[in-house]
C-alpha cells in the first residue's frame, strides 16, 4: 500500500514537472551498448538519438501532442543474457512503444529473437551490420539504418577492383562481423573475377600475431584485406605483416577506419585504403548544427537519430504508437514517394502526416530502406595519404 | 639460390621469432623452476609476477621517455629494468611473507602452496589492471629494426627478405648474459651452492648451518629478475597486455616440466623446444616447398599442419607426450 502511494506521489510529481500537456507521454527505448566495446561510440550514438526524441516532443505535433521521452538501456555489446534482459525491463517494466537499437550484431539478434520478436516490439539499429539479420524471423519487426555488411563486402570489392588488385588475402576478427564482412566480401570480389587467395581468422587480444602472418604470407596475394578492429587483432595483423615485409598495402573496412591507426602505425601504412559508411548528402550538414554536446560526425550517430526519427515518424503514419500497427509504415515514410526531410524538419514531417500526406525521410545518413528494412547503404571511400586519412570520394 | 631464398624464407618466419620467443620463454620457465626446486612448489602466479615486473618497468619508462632520457638506439626500458626488478623482488617477498611463509612453517603440501599461489596470481593478476589497466601498452621506443625486409633484400639480391627486430636481438642476447650469470652464481658463488644444498637435502642444510630464509629470499629475489626481464622482453618484442601474460604460464610451464622441473638446463631447452614447435607446426610451408621442388611439383594446399588457432593447444600436447613417456622431463629433472 505505500509502495503504491509513493509510486503514485512520483508519477504526479514527474507529470507536474513535465508541464500542463494532457495528452498522453509515450517512452522510446534507446538501447545500446552503455559499457562494453562499444561504449566510446555509444557517447555520441545515445545523444544522437535523443536529439530526435526531443525535437519530436517538442513539436507537439505527433498525435495530438503526444510527448515523447527516451529511457536508456545498455546491451553490453557482447553479453548476450544481460542484453535480453535489458530488453525484457524495457518493454515489460518501462513499456516503451519503440526501440531503438541494439548496437552490436549479436546482442542485437539475442535480444530481437528472445524478447523483442515474442513481444511484438519494433527494433529499429542504428549500427548492427551483419548480414544475418538480413533474413532472420523477425516478423516485420525490425529495421536498420545501418546498410548490411553484405553491401559493404560488395563495396570494398569495387574499390578493390577498381584499383587494378586482382588477387588479395584476406583475414578476420573471430566473430560474427568478421566472419560475415569476410564471406560477403569473398563472394562479391570472386563473382567480380579477383582471387581471394585465403580467407582465414585472428583471435583478438593476442600479442603477437606473426604465426598467423606466416599462413598469409605463404598462400600470397598482391594485398591484405584486414576484417578487424583498429584497437584490437588487426592492427596486430598489419603492424606483423609490416614487420616481417609479408604485406605493405592493406584494405581496411569500417571496423578498421580511424585516425588511430595511422597515428599508431606511421608511414608504412600510406597508400593502405578502404570505406567505412558515410554520406555527403545534406542531410549530414543539416544535422551537425542540430548536435549539441556531442559529435554529430562519429561513426553510426547520424544513423542513430534516423532510427530513432524513423519509429516517430512511422507512429505518426499509422495514427497509433502500438508497434504490431505502426511497424507497416516504417518502410512508407523511409522512402519515396513524398517530401524530402532533413533533420531538423521532424516537425515539418508530422504535419504533412497528419494531413494525409506523403514524406521521404532522407535525414542525416540519407535513408533509403531497402529489402527486409535494411539501408542501403552509402560508403566514403578513404585512404591513408601523409599518414592522414584523407576521403577520396562517396558510393 | 632457390636453396638460400627457402632458407631467407624459413629464417624470417620461423628461425627468427621462435628463437626470440624461445629465449622469452626459457627466461620464464627458469623462474618457475627455480622456484620448484628450492621451494618445491609450482608457482602458478608467475605469470602474473612477469605483468608485475614488467607493469613497473613501464612506469619506469614512461617517467624517463617524459624527463627526455633515452638510450640512443636501444630501448630505454633496458634503463627502467632494474628499477622494475627492485619493486618486483619486494612485491614477492611480500606475498612470500604474508602468504607462503605461514604454509613453510606448518610444512605443509605441495599442493597446498599451488592452490595459495593460484589465489597470489589473481590478486597480482588484480593489482596489474588496477594501476595500468587491462589495454595494450605501449612502451618500445629506440629503434626498431636491425635489419628490414626490404633491406636484406637489397643487400643480398634474394627474392625473399630477412627482418630482424631490434627487440628479438636484444632478447637472444639478454638471454645468454643472464643465463650465463645465474649458471655462475649457483655453480661458484657461497650462496648459489647453499641453495642448490638446500634444494638437494634440506634438513642436511640446515644441518650444515645453511639459513634457510636467506636462501628462500634469494629465491624469490632470482625469480623476481628472472620474471621481470622475460616479461620485459616479451613486452618489448610483442605488447604488453597483463591478460597475454597470464596466458603465457602455459607454454611456460610446457617448457619448465618438457625439460624438467627443477632442472635450469632443462628450462632453457625446454623453452626452445616449445618454441620451435609451437611455430614450425603451425607454418605453412607451401612457398618453402616452391622453392625446393620444379615448378609443376608445387603442392595447391598450404602445407600447414595445423592452424595457428591450435597455437597453445600444442604445448598441451607436448606436455602429455613428455608426462607419459618421460615423466621427469628430457633432462632429469625432481618428478611432478
Amino acid at each position: 500500500m505505500n509502495k503504491l502511494i509513493i509510486s503514485a506521489a512520483v508519477a504526479a510529481s514527474l507529470a507536474s514537472s513535465a508541464g500542463a500537456v494532457s495528452a498522453d507521454e509515450i517512452k522510446i527505448g534507446v538501447f545500446l551498448g552503455l559499457t562494453g566495446p562499444l561504449e566510446s561510440l555509444v557517447a555520441n550514438m545515445a545523444p544522437g538519438a535523443e536529439t530526435a526524441i526531443a525535437e519530436v516532443s517538442a513539436s507537439g505535433k505527433l498525435l495530438d501532442g503526444t510527448t515523447v521521452q527516451a529511457v536508456r538501456a545498455d546491451t553490453t555489446c557482447i553479453d548476450a543474457a544481460a542484453a535480453s534482459a535489458a530488453m525484457e525491463r524495457l518493454i515489460t517494466v518501462e513499456k516503451v512503444a519503440g526501440v531503438v537499437g541494439g548496437d552490436c550484431s549479436g546482442v542485437t539478434t539475442a535480444a530481437l529473437t528472445n524478447v523483442a520478436v515474442p513481444n511484438g516490439m519494433v527494433m529499429v539499429s542504428p549500427s548492427a551490420t551483419s548480414p544475418a539479420l538480413s533474413t532472420v524471423e523477425d516478423n516485420g519487426l525490425f529495421f536498420r539504418t545501418a546498410p548490411s555488411d553484405a553491401r559493404q563486402g560488395v563495396v570494398m570489392s569495387d574499390i578493390i577492383m577498381d584499383r587494378g588488385f586482382k588477387e588479395v588475402a584476406l583475414t578476420y576478427t573471430n566473430n560474427d562481423y568478421g566472419k560475415g564482412l569476410a564471406d560477403a566480401f569473398q563472394a562479391a570480389f570472386e563473382e567480380a573475377g579477383g582471387t581471394v587467395t585465403i580467407n582465414t581468422s585472428h583471435e583478438d587480444g593476442k600479442a603477437d600475431y606473426s604465426a598467423e602472418v606466416g599462413a598469409l604470407a605463404a598462400a600470397g596475394g598482391e594485398i591484405l584485406v584486414v576484417a578487424g578492429y583498429i584497437d584490437q587483432g588487426g592492427k596486430g595483423m598489419i603492424q606483423s605483416s609490416l614487420d616481417t615485409g609479408a604485406f605493405d598495402t592493406f584494405v581496411l573496412p569500417d571496423g578498421m577506419v580511424g585516425t588511430a591507426l595511422p597515428e599508431a602505425i606511421g608511414p608504412d601504412l600510406n597508400g593502405s585504403f578502404g570505406q567505412a559508411p558515410g554520406t555527403d548528402s545534406a542531410g549530414a550538414g543539416m544535422f551537425n548544427e542540430l548536435a549539441e554536446g556531442f559529435d554529430s560526425t562519429s561513426p553510426f550517430a547520424a544513423e542513430s537519430y534516423d532510427a530513432a526519427a524513423l519509429i516517430l515518424l512511422a507512429m505518426q503514419a499509422a495514427g497509433s504508437t502500438d508497434p504490431q500497427k505502426y511497424k507497416d509504415t516504417v518502410m512508407d515514410v523511409a522512402n519515396a514517394p513524398g517530401e524530402k526531410i532533413f533533420p531538423g524538419e521532424l516537425g515539418k514531417g508530422l504535419e504533412i502526416l497528419a494531413g494525409g500526406g506523403e514524406i521521404d525521410y532522407v535525414g542525416a545518413s540519407n535513408v533509403e530502406l531497402i529489402g527486409a528494412g535494411e539501408s542501403a547503404g552509402n560508403y566514403r571511400e578513404i585512404e591513408i595519404k601523409d599518414e592522414q586519412l584523407t576521403t577520396v570520394g562517396y558510393r | 639460390m632457390e636453396l638460400l631464398n627457402a632458407l631467407a624464407l624459413l629464417s624470417n618466419y620461423v628461425l627468427v621469432p621462435a628463437l626470440a620467443y624461445g629465449s622469452q620463454l626459457a627466461l620464464g620457465a627458469l623462474g618457475v623452476t627455480l622456484v620448484f626446486g628450492i621451494l618445491r612448489f609450482s608457482n602458478f602466479a608467475h605469470g602474473d609476477t612477469m605483468a608485475f615486473g614488467t607493469m613497473v618497468t613501464i612506469l619506469f619508462t614512461w617517467w624517463f621517455q617524459s624527463m627526455g632520457i633515452h638510450l640512443g638506439p636501444l630501448p630505454t626500458a633496458l634503463l627502467a629494468m632494474p628499477f622494475g626488478i627492485l619493486f618486483c623482488a619486494a612485491y614477492v617477498l611480500a606475498t612470500d611473507r604474508l602468504v607462503y611463509r605461514f604454509y613453510r612453517s606448518k610444512r605443509s603440501d605441495p599442493v597446498i602452496y599451488l592452490i595459495a599461489s593460484v589465489g597470489v596470481m589473481f590478486v597480482t593478476n588484480g593489482i596489474v589492471r588496477f594501476i595500468i589497466g587491462p589495454d595494450d601498452q605501449n612502451f618500445a621506443d629506440g629503434e626498431r629494426f636491425i635489419i628490414k625486409a626490404g633491406e636484406f633484400k637489397k643487400l643480398t639480391g634474394l627474392s625473399e627478405g630477412v627482418s630482424i627486430k631490434l627487440s628479438q636481438g636484444i632478447t637472444v642476447i639478454t638471454m645468454f648474459i643472464v643465463v650465463a650469470l645465474l649458471f655462475w652464481f649457483l655453480n661458484k658463488t657461497r650462496s648459489g651452492k647453499s641453495m642448490r644444498a638446500y634444494s638437494d637435502n634440506e634438513d642436511l642444510a640446515l644441518l650444515s648451518g645453511i639459513n634457510p630464509d636467506r636462501v628462500v629470499a634469494i629465491t624469490w629475489i632470482l625469480a623476481a629478475a628472472l620474471a621481470t626481464i622475460a616479461g620485459t622482453l616479451y613486452g618489448l618484442d610483442k605488447s604488453f597486455k597483463p591478460f597475454t601474460y597470464f596466458q603465457l604460464l602455459l607454454p611456460i610451464f610446457a617448457a619448465a616440466i618438457v625439460g624438467g622441473l627443477g632442472n635450469p638446463l632443462g628450462a632453457i631447452a625446454g623453452g626452445f623446444v616449445i618454441a620451435f614447435s609451437e611455430i614450425m607446426i603451425t607454418y605453412a610451408y607451401k612457398r618453402v616447398i616452391a622453392y625446393l621442388v620444379p615448378g609443376d611439383w608445387v603442392p595447391d594446399g598450404l602445407i600447414q599442419l595445423l592452424s595457428t588457432d591450435y597455437k597453445f593447444a600444442v604445448s598441451f600436447v607436448i606436455l602429455l607426450l613428455v608426462l607419459l613417456v618421460r615423466p621427469n622431463g628430457i633432462f632429469k629433472g625432481t618428478g611432478v
